[in-house]
């Protein structure tokens, strides 16, 4: 699935932990306009669940897909959010 | 009956038609004045904050600065030693209490040694910054400029001799019990810490 969203912009919350990734998705989303993508990249293994919940709380926000993955022995877990409004 | 001049219709029961429209007047008003108290509709958390040692501070900014991500109305209202995470000197500077903490890796024998406070509060200091978690003077920051109201208690910063310049910037003075409580009563979530 993560093949056929257009990313519109990044936010690089890796080596951060809770709340700074939501944070960070906040503050990212705030910046795009309706229809488009954030990826989030974060380390957190807590983010995601946060940015799930985040996303299911928040108006305005849809997860689209999360993924994880490794790298640099380190496992990065990349968030797409689309802002809906 | 001619169709073009409704407004002078009577139904067949005999309700009166302008009576009803000035009724449904009355409704609408009040429905707008129901929607106006209720906001815009987000939700509202309020967070009393009496704790001024370094673990306590966090829930508070952590819980305050998300729910501002979420897009909520939060209100925090530091009053005793809550108003230390404000002070822009005394909240750089704080100390975890090893006495009487059974999370503390010292017993309580130690713990109440001179200096015991001091070495704690530096091993979780350096952990924070291993750990990559945001520091309490980052946490303020995120939670001014993401809208969270961060409030001093009148009556506690006047007995602890604390002045409005010493809070961070952005930090709401001149606030007391009833203020406290006119905002838990609007909240969806009310919660001491």
């Amino acid at each position: 699935m993560t093949d056929d969203i257009t990313v519109s912009e990044r936010v690089d919350a890796t080596g951060q932990t809770c709340p700074m990734p939501v944070i960070e998705a906040k503050a990212g989303v705030d910046r795009l306009s309706s229809g488009q993508v954030l990826e989030v990249l974060a380390t957190d293994k807590g983010s995601v669940s946060d940015i799930e919940g985040w996303a299911a709380a928040t108006a305005g926000v849809e997860l689209l897909d999360q993924a994880e993955t490794e790298a640099d022995g380190e496992r990065v877990y990349t968030h797409y959010v689309k802002r809906t409004e | 009956m001619s169709t073009d001049n409704r407004s002078d219709a009577v139904p067949p029961d005999g309700t009166d038609v302008a009576q009803l429209r000035s009724r449904i007047e009355e409704l609408e008003a009040e429905l707008a004045s129901l929607q106006d108290d209720e906001g815009d509709g987000r939700k509202k958390m309020t967070i009393i904050a009496t704790k001024g040692t370094l673990d306590m501070a966090y829930p508070p900014l952590i819980l305050a600065s998300t729910a501002a991500a979420f897009g909520w109305e939060v209100i925090v209202f530091h009053t005793f030693w809550g108003l230390d995470i404000l002070h822009e000197e005394k909240s750089e500077d704080l100390q975890l209490s090893s006495v009487g903490n059974p999370n503390m890796p010292v017993p309580n024998a130690l713990a109440a040694l001179p200096g015991m406070d001091l070495l704690t509060t530096r091993m979780m200091n350096r952990r924070i910054a291993e750990n990559g978690t945001a520091t309490i003077r980052e946490l303020i920051d995120v939670s001014i400029e993401s809208g969270v109201h961060l409030q001093a208690c009148q009556m506690t910063a006047d007995l602890m001799d604390y002045e409005d310049d010493d809070f961070y910037e952005g930090v709401e003075v001149g606030v007391g019990a009833a203020t406290a409580l006119k905002h838990m009563g609007e909240a969806d979530i009310q919660l001491l810490v």
